[in-house]
C-alpha cells in the first residue's frame, strides 16, 4: 500500500503536463484541448481520492504522521534548497475534495465556452490551458510538504487568477453578444485589481517565510511545528512581540489578501468580470480555500503566538473573520449581479472559515471549506447556467424582433423571474445549493457551519463572561441569517414571479453538458455533510484532527452536538429563509425594492459595499494619481515648463535687442563664437573617443588603480 | 610549507601585471587574447594558493580554479572566433586598425 | 625536513622563473609565434605550482585543457592569419609606456597590500593533510555546485556554437571569396 504514495507528485503534474501540451502543441484543436484538460484533471481525480482511501486504510498513525517525500530541489554550495510532497489526513480531505470540484469545472466549462457551437469563444483551448495551470497550482499546495512549494503553488495560483479574471479583456466589442465596450475595460481593471491586491498578501507571506528561515533554517512544516522550534520563536522577540507573532501575522496577511478577507477583500467580487467556470474555481476549489488552507495548516504557529501572553495571533483570525462574514453577507443583501451576491456570500462563507480557525479548531475551518467547495461551486455553475439560459433567450428575443436593441446585463437578477420553470434542473441544483448554503438539514453546510458556532458555543459557556468566543458566536449566528436572507431574495428573484424582460422570457435550460455536474454537485451538497455528522461519530475529526500532533499545542477532539445552537441557527435560517423569499416573490419591474423600502439608508450603504471600494478609491487609488499628477504639473505646469518658456521669453527679448542693436556684433560674437566654441571643444574633445579597445582599457585600469589606492589608503 | 602565502600571492601578482600589461600594449589582437590567458591563470593561482593556506578542507578553491579554467576556455573559442572573423572581413589582426567605433 | 623545504624553495624558484620569464617573453616577443610558445611555457609553470600546492588534479586539468588545447587553438589562430604580421614588425603601440607606468604601479599597490594584510593561515594540522580525492571533487561538481557547474556547461556549448557561427565562411557571397583566394 505504501508504494501508492510515491505517486503523489503525479496529482500536480498531470494538470501541469495538460497545460503544456495545449500550449506547446495542441492549442489549434479545441475538442483535443479540453480533452486533454479534462483527462489530465480526471487522472489526479482518480490518483487523487485513491491516496484518500490508501490514507485511510493505513490507520490512525498514517492520518496523524502522513507520508513525505523529500526532494533537493536547488544546490547552492553548501546549503540545498529543499522541497518535498507529503500526504496526511488533512491532506487526504482536501484531495478528496479539490481535484473532485476542479472536474466538475472543466466538464461544465466545456459547455459554457461553447464547445463547437458558431459562437465558441475564440480563446477556447487557452481557456483550459490556464484552468489547467491553475487546478496544478492548487494541487501542488495540497500536497506540499514544505513553505518552498507551497509559495511557488501559491503564486502560480496567483498568476492564473490574474490571466482568467482578465480572460475576456481580449474580446471585442460587439453589440450582437452584448459585449459593450466598458465590459472589456472593466475585465482588464479586475485582472489588474485581484493582481495587485492579492500581491500585498503575498509580499507579507514571503516576509514572514524569509523570516521564519532565517530563524529555524528550516520550511518543512513537520519540523518548524516542533515543540523545540516553537519554543525558540516564541523566545525570540522582534517589534516588542514574540517573533512568531510576527510571523503568524505576517503569514495570515498572506492568507487575508489570497482568501479575500476584510480589509483586502475588494478583489473577489470584482473577480466576477471572468467567466463563470473560473468564478467557481476561484471561489470553491482552489484560490480563495488556498488562504484558509495556509492558516490551517500553519495553525501550530497561530496557537504557539497565543499560548505566550498578551501575543493573540490567533484572535486576530478570529476577529477578522468575523468581521469578514458579517460584512460579506450584509453586503450581499443589497446587490442585483446574480454573481456578485454570490461572491459576497463567499466572502462571508470564507469569514466562517476564519472564525473556526481563529477559535483554534482546525477541523471545524476545514470542515467548512469542504462543504463549501462543493454548494459553492454548485451555486456558481447553477449561476452560469442561468446566465447563459438568459444570454440565449435574449438571441432567440431578439431573432423573434422584440426585446431587440436595448441594451442589459444577462446577470441582473431584476430582468429574470420565474425561471423554475424554464430551466427546471438548474433550478433543482440550485435550490440544492441554496438549501446548504443557508444551512437547512441535512444539506452539508448545516453539520459544518453548526460545528464552528458550536465551538464558539461551546468555548463561551466554558468561559462564562462575555468574551471573544461569544461575539464570534453572535456575529456567525447573526451571519447565518443574513445569509439565509440573501439567499430567499436571490431565489425568489430568479426563479419565482413573472419575467421582467424578454430575455428571460425566451430562455431556456442549459446543455447537459453544464446540467450533469451540477446534478453530481447537488448530490455531493446533500449528502457531504454526513463525512462529520456527529451521530456519525466525527469521522473527519479522526481523519485530520491530529495532524499537528506534533507541536503539541493543537488538541482537536469534537464538540459535542449542541441542540441550543443547531435550534437557534436552523430557526434563523428557515425565517431568514422564508422572509427573503416571500418579500421578493412577487416583485415587479421598476418597483421599489422591499429591503430598500424597509432599511432606507442603511441599504444605500449596504449597496455600495459599506464604501469601502469608495475609501481604497479615495485614500490609496487617488494620493498615487494625484502624486502622478503633481509630478507632472511640477514638470510640465509649474517649474520645468514655465522655466522652458520663460528660457523662450528671454531669448526673444535679447533677439528684439540684437535687432534694434547692430546685429553684425550679436551673430558676430554670441551666435558664430558660441557655435566656434562648441565646435573647438567638440574637435578636440573627440580625440578622447579613439575607438581603440586598448585606450578604452587603460582608462579602466587606471581608474581601477585610483580607487584601489584610495580604497586602501585613505 | 616551505613558501609563505605572501610569496605566492606576489607571484600571481606579477603574472596578473605582465598579462595587463599585454593585453594594453599589444597590436595583434591575438597577442592580447594571450594577455588574457595569463591573467586568468595569475588568478587560479591565488584560488589554489588561498585554497592550500586558508582553507584546505574545503573543496571551493579547486571547484572554482575548475570553472575559471572552463570560462577560459569559452573566453579562447569565442575570441579566436571574433579574431578570425575581423580577419576575414577586414583583412587585418591589429587592434589599432579595427576601429570602426572612432570619433 | 629541511631537505624537503630546499627542495621546496628550489623548486619554486625555478617555476617562477619559468613562468615569469615565459610571461615576459609573452608579452614583449616580436614574433608572435614565439609568444605563443612561451605562454605554454608560463602556463607550465603554473601547471608546477599547482602540484607544488598539492592540487594535483588541477596539475591535469591545467595540462589537459590550457596546454593541450588553448594552446594549440591559438597557435592554429596564429597560423590562420600569419602573413599580417611580420616577425620584426612593431609589436606594441603607443600608449605602451603609460601602460608600464599604470601596471607597475598596479602591481606595488597589491604587492604592498599582500604583505600587510594578515591572512587567516589554517593551523598546521590541517595544512599537513589537504589530500582532497578526485573522486570527492567530482561529488561536488554534481552534488552542491551542480548549478554553477550546469551554468559553466551552458557557457561552453553557447560559446562553442558562438564560435562556429562568427567563424564559418558566409558562402555564396562573392567578396568572401575573393577574399578567401587572396590567401
Amino acid at each position: 500500500m505504501e508504494f501508492i504514495f510515491n505517486l503523489t507528485p503525479l496529482i500536480p503534474l498531470f494538470p501541469l503536463l495538460a497545460f503544456a501540451i495545449i500550449v506547446l502543441f495542441t492549442h489549434r484543436h479545441n475538442r483535443l484541448s479540453s480533452s486533454i484538460a479534462i483527462g489530465g484533471i480526471a487522472l489526479s481525480t482518480a490518483l487523487g481520492w485513491t491516496l484518500v482511501l490508501a490514507t485511510i486504510l493505513s490507520g490512525e498513525h498514517a492520518w496523524a504522521e502522513g507520508w513525505q517525500l523529500r526532494v533537493p530541489w536547488l544546490p547552492a554550495g553548501t546549503t540545498v534548497l529543499e522541497l518535498g510532497f507529503a500526504v496526511d489526513g488533512f491532506t487526504a480531505a482536501m484531495l478528496f475534495m479539490v481535484p473532485f470540484v476542479c472536474l466538475m469545472i472543466f466538464i461544465y466549462s466545456q459547455g459554457y465556452m461553447k464547445l463547437g457551437q458558431p459562437d465558441q469563444d475564440p480563446r477556447y483551448a487557452r481557456f483550459f490551458a490556464y484552468i489547467s495551470l491553475f487546478a496544478a497550482g492548487m494541487l501542488g499546495l495540497v500536497v506540499a510538504r514544505d513553505l518552498v512549494l507551497l509559495f511557488i503553488s501559491w503564486e502560480v495560483m496567483g498568476l492564473c487568477s490574474y490571466l482568467l479574471i482578465g480572460f475576456w479583456s481580449f474580446r471585442k466589442a460587439d453589440s450582437e453578444h452584448h459585449i459593450d465596450a466598458a465590459q472589456v475595460v472593466r475585465a482588464r481593471q479586475a485582472a489588474l485589481k485581484a493582481f495587485i491586491t492579492t500581491r500585498i498578501g503575498d509580499v507579507l507571506l514571503f516576509s514572514g517565510i524569509a523570516l521564519l528561515y532565517s530563524y529555524t533554517g528550516t520550511l518543512t512544516f513537520r519540523e518548524l511545528f516542533r515543540p523545540e522550534t516553537l519554543e525558540t520563536l516564541q523566545a525570540i522577540s522582534l517589534l516588542g512581540m514574540p517573533a512568531v507573532t510576527v510571523i503568524a501575522l505576517l503569514v495570515f496577511g498572506g492568507a487575508v489578501g489570497k482568501s479575500a478577507q476584510f480589509p483586502l477583500h475588494v478583489w473577489l467580487p470584482d473577480a466576477m468580470e471572468g467567466p463563470t467556470p473560473v468564478s467557481a474555481l476561484i471561489h470553491a476549489a482552489t484560490m480563495v480555500a488556498a488562504g484558509v488552507y495556509l492558516v490551517a495548516r500553519t495553525l501550530p504557529l497561530f496557537i504557539a503566538g497565543f499560548v505566550v501572553a498578551d501575543a493573540p495571533a490567533l484572535h486576530w483570525v478570529a476577529v477578522i473573520g468575523a468581521i469578514t462574514a458579517l460584512l460579506g453577507a450584509t453586503v450581499g443583501l443589497a446587490q442585483d449581479d446574480i454573481k456578485r451576491v454570490l461572491a459576497y456570500s463567499t466572502i462571508s462563507q470564507l469569514g466562517y472559515m476564519m472564525m473556526g480557525l481563529g477559535l483554534g479548531s482546525l477541523v471545524a475551518g476545514i470542515f467548512h471549506l469542504l462543504t463549501h467547495a462543493f454548494f459553492k461551486a454548485l451555486l456558481f455553475l447553477s449561476a452560469g447556467s442561468v446566465i447563459h439560459g438568459v444570454e440565449h433567450g435574449a438571441h432567440i428575443a431578439a431573432h423573434n424582433g422584440h426585446g431587440h436593441g436595448e441594451h442589459f446585463s444577462p446577470n441582473d437578477m431584476k430582468i429574470m423571474g420565474g425561471l423554475r420553470h424554464r430551466m427546471p434542473r438548474t433550478f433543482v441544483a440550485y435550490l440544492a445549493g441554496a438549501l446548504a448554503l443557508v444551512g437547512i438539514v441535512p444539506f452539508a453546510g448545516f453539520w459544518s457551519k453548526d460545528e464552528i458556532l458550536a465551538e464558539a458555543f461551546h468555548l463561551w459557556r466554558a468561559d462564562g463572561t462575555l468574551n471573544l468566543p461569544f461575539w464570534v458566536w453572535l456575529a456567525g449566528t447573526l451571519g447565518a441569517f443574513f445569509t439565509a436572507l440573501y439567499m430567499g431574495r436571490q431565489l425568489g428573484l430568479v426563479f419565482w414571479g413573472e419575467p421582467r424582460h424578454a430575455a428571460a422570457r425566451h430562455a431556456h435550460e442549459s446543455p447537459s453538458s453544464m446540467t450533469v455536474p451540477l446534478i453530481v454537485l447537488a448530490l455531493f451538497a446533500l449528502l457531504f455533510g454526513f463525512v462529520n455528522a456527529p451521530f456519525l461519530g466525527n469521522p473527519l475529526h479522526h481523519l485530520m484532527g491530529n495532524v499537528h500532533e506534533v507541536s503539541e499545542v493543537v488538541h482537536a477532539e469534537a464538540i459535542p452536538f449542541n441542540p441550543t445552537v443547531a435550534g437557534i441557527s436552523t430557526v434563523l435560517a428557515v425565517a431568514g429563509l422564508l422572509l427573503g423569499w416571500s418579500l421578493y416573490r412577487n416583485y415587479r419591474a421598476g418597483q421599489v425594492e422591499p429591503f430598500q423600502a424597509a432599511l432606507g439608508p442603511v441599504f444605500t450603504v449596504l449597496r455600495n459595499k459599506y464604501y469601502i471600494d469608495d475609501l481604497y478609491q479615495w485614500a490609496i487609488i487617488r494620493p498615487a494619481v494625484w502624486l502622478a499628477n503633481f509630478c507632472f504639473n511640477i514638470d510640465d505646469r509649474w517649474i520645468i515648463d514655465p522655466f522652458v518658456d520663460l528660457v523662450g521669453a528671454a531669448g526673444r527679448a535679447a533677439s528684439d535687442i540684437a535687432r534694434v542693436l547692430d546685429s553684425g556684433v550679436i551673430d558676430r560674437w554670441f551666435v558664430e563664437g558660441t557655435a566656434q566654441l562648441f565646435n573647438a571643444a567638440g574637435r578636440w574633445l573627440r580625440y578622447s573617443e579613439t575607438g581603440h579597445v586598448q585606450n578604452y582599457l587603460l582608462v579602466v585600469a587606471v581608474t581601477i588603480l585610483l580607487l584601489l589606492g584610495l580604497y586602501l589608503y585613505f | 610549507m616551505a613558501i609563505p602565502l605572501p610569496w605566492w600571492l606576489t607571484v600571481a601578482a606579477a603574472l596578473f601585471a605582465i598579462g595587463l600589461y599585454g593585453v594594453l600594449s599589444r597590436r595583434n589582437a591575438i597577442g592580447v587574447l594571450l594577455g588574457i590567458e595569463l591573467m586568468l591563470n595569475a588568478a587560479n593561482i591565488n584560488l589554489v594558493a588561498f585554497w592550500r593556506y586558508i582553507t584546505p578542507q574545503a573543496l571551493t578553491g579547486q571547484v572554482f580554479a575548475i570553472f575559471v579554467i572552463g570560462i577560459a576556455a569559452a573566453e579562447a573559442a569565442a575570441g579566436l572566433a571574433i579574431i578570425i572573423s575581423a580577419y576575414r572581413r577586414r583583412r587585418t589582426v591589429v587592434v589599432d586598425e579595427l576601429d570602426t567605433m572612432r570619433w | 625536513m629541511i631537505i624537503e623545504h630546499a627542495v621546496q624553495i628550489f623548486a619554486f624558484v625555478i617555476l617562477t622563473l619559468m613562468t615569469l620569464g615565459g610571461g615576459l617573453a609573452v608579452v614583449t616577443s616580436r614574433n608572435l609565434f614565439h609568444a605563443a610558445l612561451f605562454l605554454i611555457l608560463s602556463l607550465a609553470g603554473a601547471m608546477g605550482y599547482y602540484v607544488l600546492l598539492d592540487a594535483g588534479f588541477l596539475a591535469v586539468v591545467q595540462l589537459l585543457i590550457y596546454i593541450g588545447a588553448i594552446s594549440i587553438l591559438i597557435l592554429f589562430s596564429i597560423m590562420l592569419t600569419r602573413g599580417l604580421m611580420m616577425p620584426g614588425q612593431v609589436q606594441r603601440n603607443e600608449q605602451w609606456w603609460i601602460a608600464a607606468l599604470v601596471v607597475f604601479l598596479t602591481f606595488v599597490v597589491l604587492v604592498v597590500t599582500m604583505w600587510q594584510t594578515v591572512w587567516p593561515i589554517a593551523d598546521t594540522e590541517a595544512l599537513r593533510a589537504p589530500n582532497i580525492a578526485i573522486a570527492q571533487l567530482g561529488a561536488a561538481l554534481v552534488g552542491p555546485y551542480a548549478i554553477p557547474f550546469e551554468v559553466i556547461s551552458a557557457l561552453l556549448l553557447v560559446a562553442l556554437v558562438g564560435a562556429i557561427v562568427l567563424a564559418r565562411e558566409e558562402g555564396n557571397q562573392p567578396a568572401r571569396a575573393d577574399a578567401e583566394t587572396g590567401e
